[in-house]
């Protein structure tokens, strides 16, 4: 018996419900359906929602919190012994019942956790049974409701389609919640975070080294928060890469919509898509096997000293990846700009540099410059590449030649591998979450509202 | 665009000279201005298109012989003395009694037959890593099928281990110093001298293309991590489509245009620019931390890439909505049906083209993404082909991650291979929704 059984279930008596009421609506009438208000299926679909909707809503609330509540009753029935070792860390006593219960007996020696864990499986095994129960309970009280409202004036399809914006509304709001979730997860472990390591520390420190103590006793091991090296990290790529991407795309943008014949654009515009479609991962393997070992040798036969995961190269192919992104957001706002401008500019004897320079991007300004502001974004958030190509150790430097650390690096290096959810180190992970998040969402806010403001201009 | 031309006669009402000399190397100046503007921009142009061949080729030319695979034939004696007799067997006994044989011992045997020459506990083990770690599961699988080769000398074709293989494919240089590289002279020697026999041999690597993630290069595949690509995309099919779909259907066709539609709006176009990794910290918290599900598994990266490609779904779908005209529904409305019957009998159908369009790219992105999926430990050592949403599983992108990590030679091509296999997936995903938007596009 698993979840996905009862999924199955509650579908299948939804469809019965559906099936069954259909008939029953045709049998009150004795066949003359004409007389009912609704068609047949009306009735159907809207008994099978009332069974479905309430059915899947217990499911999805067993699932949301059922380990949750499993884990309480494990951990308020141990054995008292267990429980005074672990008094403060019940985490970590959570975490080897989990694994034990999740990949067998093979991996704990522990007597009672063995028996923690065979109750916890025996409980979940009965809290499933327990869902489809309770699940398969309100979906026949859905039933017997649909089925007592089966009459010729039944407003069936006006029920079932009250019901259905009710679930369209809900799927749009979907969106808000996911931003709600990302903002309160992020805040949430950040304030936990934030009460171990002083705000100030980590926004204005300069060293960057998230090692904590195990033990209280332990020497040498005191973690510092300070992120100042990582966001000149991520600030010296991302300006790099802009001055690969800035540059490049904006040419290419004005080359295609001033200069390229339909041909050339033919050719040119899926190129430029490809390369917005190659997956990060491919330009994090490209820079760190090819590209950073090119600059390193070109850099010793200079006489300068490249290191192995310099700042360059990751900046240099982030750059590239971020090409196609400048290009068409330019292209969208040089294309904007009304053909009586550009027009009137060739009609007075402006060549087309000249029309370009002097109309079409002081008035595509405003458009090309959230472009600009939504490729940094793209690069400041970007982590694969920094992962593969860019170094781990922080490093506070301008020099595009030595190797710096970003955001995104030490995130992923946080969060990769086992964690314990309430260590600084961990939590770190998601203060610089935050940092990631309010920087970008305020770079892209600042870029669509220069966008809307700019299109009220010309429409 | 051509050089601008001065006037034909000699002087207008401005008393200028647009014939002087001056003028004239004005004009020029002007022009060459414009040329430049334009060299630039088709400069800008190139350079793209080179970056996207030399990043392509270079891959190409990296991964293709990762496709191939060395083998060499040894002539192997089938002994008796060592081997179950298949006569009174059952077939599983039969199989279980040769799963206990120690095949190394006969692959020993079979090598030191051919290099009699080889004497000495830390040479034979030389000659011995020639082949593959595999090579005694490929012969055992070979005394399953063929009993009756048992009692008899017979010549098999085994997987050579990978630095021998980076060898024959040429990618491991051995003209360096002895000491700097990892085969011997040696070695070296012995390769040469099968080589001349003609036991050599390169040969299409199926196993790539079938098998699961492994610590040998020579016997990794990417099978494993295409089928946890499937699993999670499903689950991000199944939960991002019709969520999206119908999140685009109220906006576009029910919502009231107030302050909180407004926000939502906002609040979509938003979401489409935060950076992913950020979803996988979203992941990690709920999914995981909150509501304790199983780490590694595709129903877990599954849902997580449903959050991602959820603002591009209603997006596209919006718009491809919004395309439908209102005479469509003006016509149904007129003919009796319900704002709900006209959305989904007639609108979502016409613009369902569009809307499939944009979730396959959608889906396409979702399949080339890593950095949310290292959050929720997907990033783990996975040999078994996950076969339900609840397996620990890896996709394609993460194996591409953490074979580019592994420090042998011989994974730099099947990096590259697996990149190759991931590009042939994602055109083929594009191909399919260009392939749809010609199809079906209409213009109203």
């Amino acid at each position: 018996m698993t979840n996905s059984t009862i999924l199955v279930l509650i579908a299948l008596m939804a469809m019965f419900a559906f099936a069954f009421m259909r008939q029953k609506s045709v049998a009150v009438v004795g066949g003359a359906t004409e007389a009912l208000h609704s068609l047949p299926r009306y009735h159907g679909y809207f008994a099978a929602l009332l069974v479905l909707l309430p059915g899947l809503l217990v499911l999805v609330l067993w699932l949301a919190t059922g380990k949750m509540i499993v884990e309480n009753l494990i951990v308020s029935g141990l054995p008292d012994e267990l429980a005074a070792v672990y008094a403060d860390r019940i985490d970590l006593l959570i975490n080897r019942i989990r694994l034990v219960a999740e990949n067998g007996t093979g991996v704990e020696s522990d007597e009672s956790i063995l028996a923690a864990a065979a109750r916890f499986n025996q409980l979940y095994a009965r809290g499933i049974i327990a869902t489809l129960v309770f699940s398969f309970a309100v979906g026949a009280i859905g039933f017997v409701h649909a089925s007592s409202k089966v009459e010729p004036d039944f407003r069936a399809r006006n029920s079932f389609e009250r019901i259905l914006n009710g679930v369209l509304a809900t799927s749009s709001f979907l969106a808000i919640a996911i931003t709600l979730g990302i903002v309160a997860s992020l805040i949430f472990e950040s304030i936990r975070f934030f009460q171990q390591v002083p705000i100030e520390d980590f926004l204005f420190g300069l060293k960057w080294s998230p090692q904590t103590a195990l033990r209280a006793d332990q020497v040498a091991a005191e973690g510092s928060f300070g992120a100042v090296p990582l966001f000149a990290g991520t600030f010296l790529i991302s300006l790099l890469a802009m001055l690969v991407a800035g540059p490049v795309g904006l040419f290419a943008a004005i080359y295609l919509t001033q200069y390229a014949s339909q041909r050339t654009r033919n050719i040119a515009k899926p190129v430029l898509e490809i390369l917005a479609g190659v997956p990060t991962v491919v330009y994090g393997f490209f820079a760190a096997l090819t590209v950073a070992p090119l600059f390193r040798s070109t850099g010793a036969w200079l006489g300068l000293d490249v290191a192995s995961e310099s700042a360059l190269a990751a900046g240099l192919v982030m750059g590239i990846m971020i090409i196609p992104f400048v290009s068409s957001l330019s292209d969208d706002a040089i294309t904007a700009v009304p053909e009586s401008l550009k027009r009137g500019s060739l009609a007075l004897g402006a060549t087309t540099a000249e029309t370009i320079t002097k109309v079409l991007l002081p008035a595509a300004l405003p458009g090309i410059a959230s472009a600009f502001l939504l490729a940094i974004s793209r690069a400041v958030g970007e982590t694969m590449i920094v992962v593969m190509a860019a170094g781990m150790r922080p490093n506070l430097t301008a020099n595009p030649l030595e190797a710096v650390t970003t955001v995104t690096v030490q995130i992923v290096a946080l969060l990769t591998g086992d964690q314990e959810f309430d260590s600084a180190k961990t939590l770190s992970a998601f203060a610089l979450g935050l940092a990631l998040f309010v920087l970008t969402l305020v770079l892209n806010v600042f870029a669509l509202s220069m966008v809307r403001k700019y299109r009220e201009a010309y429409d | 665009m051509t050089d601008y031309q001065p006037f034909e006669h000699e002087q207008d009402d401005t008393g200028v000279d647009w014939n002087s000399p001056e003028m004239q190397a004005r004009l020029h100046r002007r022009n060459i201005g414009d040329r430049f503007f334009r060299f630039v921009g088709f400069f800008a142009v190139t350079a793209s298109a080179f970056f996207l061949v030399f990043l392509l080729g270079n891959i190409a030319q990296k991964g293709a012989s990762g496709f191939l695979q060395t083998s060499i034939e040894i002539d192997v004696a089938f002994d008796a003395d060592i081997l179950p007799d298949p006569t009174n067997l059952e077939k599983d006994a039969f199989a279980a009694a040769v799963a206990q044989v120690n095949m190394q011992y006969l692959i020993r045997q079979a090598l030191t037959n051919r290099f009699p020459e080889v004497t000495g506990r830390r040479d034979t083990t030389r000659l011995t890593r020639l082949l593959s770690s595999g090579a005694r599961a490929q012969l055992r699988d070979i005394v399953i099928k063929n009993p009756e080769l048992i009692g008899t000398t017979h010549r098999v074709s085994l997987l050579a281990s990978d630095e021998i293989d980076q060898v024959v494919k040429g990618n491991t240089d051995v003209s360096v110093d002895e000491a700097n590289r990892k085969l011997t002279d040696m070695e070296l020697g012995w390769l040469q001298s099968l080589e001349s026999e003609g036991r050599v041999t390169k040969d299409l690597h199926t196993r790539f293309l079938t098998s699961g993630d492994s610590r040998e290069p020579e016997l990794v595949g990417v099978w494993g991590a295409v089928a946890g690509s499937g699993l999670t995309l499903l689950v991000t099919l199944l939960t991002a489509f019709p969520i999206g779909v119908f999140a685009a259907i109220y906006l576009e066709e029910f919502a009231p245009k107030n302050r909180f539609t407004d926000i939502v709006e906002i609040n979509i176009n938003n979401l489409a620019a935060v950076p992913s990794i950020v979803f996988g910290l979203l992941g990690l918290a709920v999914f995981l931390g909150l509501m304790g599900m199983a780490r590694s598994a595709p129903l877990v990266g599954g849902l997580t890439l449903a959050l991602l490609t959820l603002p591009t779904i209603i997006i596209s779908a919006r718009s491809a909505i919004a395309a439908v005209p209102p005479s469509i529904r003006d016509a149904a409305r007129g003919l009796g049906a319900s704002p709900m019957q006209v959305a989904f009998h007639h609108v979502v159908p016409l613009a369902m083209p569009g809307i499939m369009t944009g979730t396959i790219i959608g889906m396409a992105r979702a399949l080339g993404e890593s950095a949310p999926l290292l959050m929720i430990g997907m990033v783990a050592f996975i040999v078994d082909v996950p076969a339900s949403i609840n397996d620990p599983a890896t996709v394609l992108p993460v194996q591409i991650f953490i074979w580019a990590d592994s420090p042998e030679r011989a994974f730099i091509e099947k990096t590259s291979a697996a990149i190759m296999v991931l590009l042939f997936f994602l055109i083929t995903m594009n191909g399919l929704a260009i392939w749809l938007r010609q199809k079906f596009e209409r213009n109203w």
